[in-house]
């Protein structure tokens, strides 16, 4: 990793190498710093600060369209893909800047992955290509027998072994809504990331899948760190340690009201926002 | 309908009187007999109306005439018919039935028609030899089963083939370009390409005519036939290797980029194996419509008598200007090999048709028995 | 709140060497495209133009062809020709259409759907050569009795008169507008079909349920719901249909004898088309012949075009929307 490539700045935060490199393995904090994002003219997040600690879960709170799927997106450098989509502010990885180049852009996706609310597994592939295809993708290479470890242990992590084990060879479309999120993740999990980003992953699922998807969360969180933007204010309390509450006045752009450990969140709120969000009263 | 009812409950045999469930199905009938005897009593009736008045009193003659007559007869009595036995409404509707059942089959029947003629005209000369001999011993006094057409059959899949080697991976790249990697010269471009789709194939002929052979001096060739059908099939190519391209969801790209993937293997290993049934059978259909070609090689191949193996130089003969030359020859069995041309022709386009839509059918999520066997030995499968 | 703030972060991207060339293999192919396209286009203008200069306005105004011999050349007759030819088979193939469209996506049962669509996909792909032959050995025989019966009987109407000069027996009648009319018919006919199926197969389930809870019958479905929706695709459909029809070649220059006075008789012996006008004309054409050629081409070429993006256009706003692909 000693060749970063030319940049076009000097990344500000740390441009030391071996920093660098301790920065990137084993699960990560990431720690966003006044992020603002636009879309075209339209300013729709400000203001962002938030602390996602490495090994915790942080769950991302609140009523539709106050940007928090498109925060979440600013963490793995997806929202810039969006034709005229623009951002202000900082995000590190564990202290690195991953906007200023000094990690590549596929690399930070690969260690800052996502899991997306519709699953999409890749219909030309089977159960067992889509596991190891983020290998494929950022170019990692593995021997048969690694392979077929990293499979087993994937699809174990996600839930789903025990059901597809005889079924590795049927395409990845072929399993149930719930398996094939399940897929994703275990997707997710092969290339090694250290922050798993999830975009309401079980608001399409059945409460089955959504238990096991939970379960996984739970079982995972010491090696990964999560981030998981969630609709379903129950799941928020049984999967996060740390929960940040999301809220757009009209017309205006979306903002972190409170944040702070879950059960503070819910049962002893500091904003009145908050605390009419969290007690049902709209949303 | 009442009568439906009551006839299909009887059928069931369902006893509603104890409330006990019951697995019987009500059969519901989508046409009711009745129905079915308004139109017979209908069609018989006109049948002996025509007959009775024909020639005598109208000013028709000949089975067309006939049938017209019939037709409207039938339409007008059974538009009656219904109307006393259910009122406008169901008339009308009626009516409507009739007039689609019409039209659909005054579209598909031809088909029928023209399959059968071909194979009619054209089994004459078929005979293995006109795929292995040529014209060239061929005189005016030959019957029809001496010579063959291997000279036009040879000239066509070169000039098809040169053609699509030129086409289909510009053309599939270029589709890549406007949807995967969308550069500036994007729009103009997808303009340019609808804009050319709209060159009649004439028009394509003359252009090759005009700049390759006479400007640039060279002769009819293969080469320039294969140059003109380009012209043709690239735009046509670009286009539907888009839309294709389009159908791919596009969370299917944004989970390969969120794996960390680049563009170019979230392109090659992601989008093109999904789309790739359907590459296959627009680049198949493509290759059909194209085989058919007639007007662009009128002007650029020149037409050959013996088998010209060199698309690169010297005249060449190609299987649709075959037929269509020797059409218009006097001797019955030049029009007789034309018929024979034109049916193998006909042979090739139901069959690059049929593959086609069979390779279509499948979807991205089909394993060959090819594919499965690399897989297995990955482990993957 | 809105305004456009400062601070705004330009992430760096690298690509991947891989990824450049990826990049400009691609691109590289688009501008190949583009440049031949626009060449094409280019040297036929250029061409075109060159014979213009020669005639002038008279293009425009001349029925005769004769620009090898310093004659004069116009497609005043060509492309009146060129036009009933189309129209003739738009008048039969519009309604012909309408109603498969509507067996199709209405009427027929619905496993028969797929292979109904098939047939008329496969009716799109025969060559439309085959069609020219079937058309002048087994139909014209058979229209030219029709044609005779059309004179006869219908004569008043300035379409189906015929010059009083040539009597009304059978040998005037072959060759002419309407037999080569019919022929591009069928060809055209898929097209329309297609894209009319297509349209009415998008008609929302919701409405023609509504329609049929009130009591309505099929035929009330299809006129209360899926014409009116499908009306953008009819109109899209045919003008499809037309770009095709007078775009057709082989199929007239089989069938028609030429002739260089327009008429308003579609029976009678004797018509033509800017295709076939360059079809039997290109071999013994010189330079200043080819340019005019040319020039009757991208007449054509431009009226094809015309009408292919209008059909888009209007397929796009109708109700049905961008989904339909032209």
């Amino acid at each position: 990793m000693t060749d970063l490539g030319t940049t076009t700045e000097i990344p500000t935060v740390t441009s030391n190498v071996a920093t660098i490199e301790n920065a990137l393995t084993g699960a990560a904090g990431l720690i966003a710093s006044n992020v603002a994002c636009w879309f075209g003219a339209k300013k729709v997040l400000e203001g962002v600060s938030l602390d996602m600690a490495p090994g915790q879960v942080t769950a991302l709170i609140g009523p539709s369209g106050c940007g928090k799927s498109t925060f979440l997106r600013t963490l793995n450098r997806m929202h810039e893909l969006v034709p005229g989509a623009t951002l202000g502010g900082e995000i590190l990885i564990n202290g690195v800047d991953i906007y200023r180049g000094a990690i590549p852009v596929t690399d930070v996706r690969r260690r800052i992955g996502m899991v997306f609310q519709k699953p999409n597994p890749f219909p030309a592939m089977t159960v067992a290509e889509n596991v190891v295809s983020g290998l494929k993708l950022s170019g990692m290479k593995v021997s048969k027998s690694e392979r077929e470890e990293l499979i087993e242990s994937c699809l174990t992590k996600a839930g789903l072994w025990n059901e597809v084990k005889n079924r590795l060879g049927d395409p990845g479309r072929a399993l149930s809504g719930g398996q094939q999120q399940r897929l994703c993740i275990a997707r997710s999990l092969a290339v090694s990331p250290q922050v798993l980003l999830m975009d309401e992953p079980c608001s399409a699922l059945d409460p089955t899948s959504t238990r096991r998807i939970e379960q996984t969360i739970s079982e995972i969180s010491e090696s990964v760190t999560i981030v998981i933007v969630t609709h379903n204010m129950q799941q928020a309390q049984r999967v996060s340690d740390r929960c940040a509450f999301f809220l757009a006045a009209e017309n205006e752009p979306g903002r972190i009201i409170e944040e702070g450990l879950t059960k503070d969140i819910f049962t002893n709120p500091r904003d009145s926002r908050t605390e009419d969000y969290v007690n049902g009263r709209f949303g | 309908m009442a009568l439906a009812l009551r006839r299909n409950r009887k059928a069931a045999n369902v006893d509603r009187r104890d409330g006990a469930p019951t697995d019987e199905k009500i059969r519901i009938k989508s046409v009711e007999s009745i129905d079915v005897t308004v139109l017979i009593g209908s069609a018989i009736s006109a049948f002996a109306l025509v007959q009775l008045l024909y020639e005598t009193f109208l000013p028709l003659s000949g089975a067309l005439g006939f049938i017209v007559v019939w037709y409207v007869f039938f339409l007008t009595i059974s538009w009656i018919a219904v109307r006393e036995l259910r009122g406008t409404v169901r008339a009308k509707d009626h009516l409507a039935r009739v007039l689609v059942w019409t039209g659909a089959s005054l579209a598909i029947v031809p088909l029928v028609l023209i399959v059968l003629y071909v194979i009619g005209k054209g089994y004459q000369a078929l005979r293995p030899q006109f795929f292995t001999e040529d014209q060239r011993y061929v005189g005016a006094l030959s019957d029809s089963t001496e010579g063959g057409g291997a000279h036009a059959i040879i000239g066509t899949i070169q000039q098809v083939g040169i053609a699509s080697l030129i086409a289909v991976p510009l053309g599939i790249t270029t589709a890549v370009y406007l949807n995967e990697v969308k550069g500036r010269l994007a729009r103009p471009l997808r303009t340019v390409v609808d804009a050319m789709s709209a060159v009649p194939s004439i028009v394509a002929g003359l252009f090759i005519y005009a700049a390759w052979i006479l400007a640039l001096g060279n002769q009819q060739t293969g080469l320039a036939g294969s140059l003109a059908l380009s012209v043709l099939f690239l735009p046509t190519v670009t286009r539907t290797a888009e839309v294709v391209l389009r159908l791919v969801p596009g969370g299917l790209r944004e989970a390969s980029l969120a794996l960390g993937g680049t563009e170019w293997r979230t392109t090659s290993r992601v989008v093109l194996p999904t789309s790739r049934s359907g590459l296959v059978t627009a680049v198949i259909l493509g290759v059909a419509r194209v085989i058919g070609e007639t007007a662009p090689l009128i002007l650029t191949v020149g037409g050959a008598f013996i088998l010209n193996w060199n698309p690169l130089s010297g005249k060449q003969d190609s299987l649709p200007f075959f037929v269509f030359r020797l059409i218009r020859f006097p001797q019955e069995s030049q029009i007789a090999r034309a018929w024979t041309g034109a049916l193998v022709l006909m042979i090739l386009v139901l069959v690059l048709f049929v593959i086609a839509r069979a390779i279509g059918g499948r979807g991205p999520d089909h394993i060959g028995r090819l594919k499965k066997w690399r897989l297995q030995r990955k482990g993957l499968a | 709140m809105n305004e456009v703030d400062g601070a705004r972060v330009t992430p760096v991207v690298h690509r991947s060497k891989v990824d450049r060339a990826y990049r400009a293999v691609a691109t590289m192919s688009g501008t190949t495209v583009f440049l031949v396209m626009a060449l094409i286009g280019g040297f036929l203008l250029y061409r075109g133009i060159d014979a213009l200069r020669i005639s002038g306005w008279g293009f425009i105004t001349e029925s005769q062809w004769a620009p090898d011999m310093g004659g004069a050349f116009g497609i005043a007759a060509v492309l009146p020709y060129t036009i009933s030819i189309a129209l003739v088979a738009l008048f039969l193939a519009v309604p012909i259409s309408v109603a498969t469209a509507l067996f199709i996506t209405e009427y027929a049962p619905r496993r028969l759907r797929r292979f109904l669509t098939a047939t008329i996909d496969l009716l799109a792909a025969v060559p439309s050569l085959i069609y020219g032959l079937w058309g002048l050995f087994y139909l014209q025989p058979r229209l030219i009795t029709l044609s005779k019966w059309l004179a006869d009987n219908l004569g008043f109407i300035p379409f189906f008169e015929v010059n009083e000069d040539f009597g009304t027996s059978l040998g005037v009648f072959p060759s002419s507008t309407f037999v080569a009319g019919v022929i591009v018919s069928l060809m055209v006919i898929p097209i329309c079909t297609s894209v009319m199926r297509e349209v009415f197969g998008q008609a929302p389930p919701g409405e023609r349920e509504g329609a049929m809870a009130l009591g309505g019958t099929r035929w009330g479905v299809v006129r209360d719901v899926v014409l009116p929706f499908g009306r953008g695709g009819i109109i899209g459909g045919s003008m499809l249909g037309l770009g095709r029809a007078l775009g057709e070649t082989i199929a007239v220059t089989l069938i028609i004898s030429p002739s260089f006075d327009a008429k308003w008789s579609i029976l009678e012996q004797g018509s033509n088309s800017i295709a076939a006008l360059i079809a039997l004309k290109f071999s013994e054409s010189t330079e200043t012949g080819i340019s005019a050629l040319m020039a009757a081409g991208l007449a054509l070429f431009v009226i094809t075009l015309l009408v292919n993006t209008a059909a888009s256009s209007v397929v796009n706003r109708s109700r049905s929307g961008s989904a339909t692909e032209i």
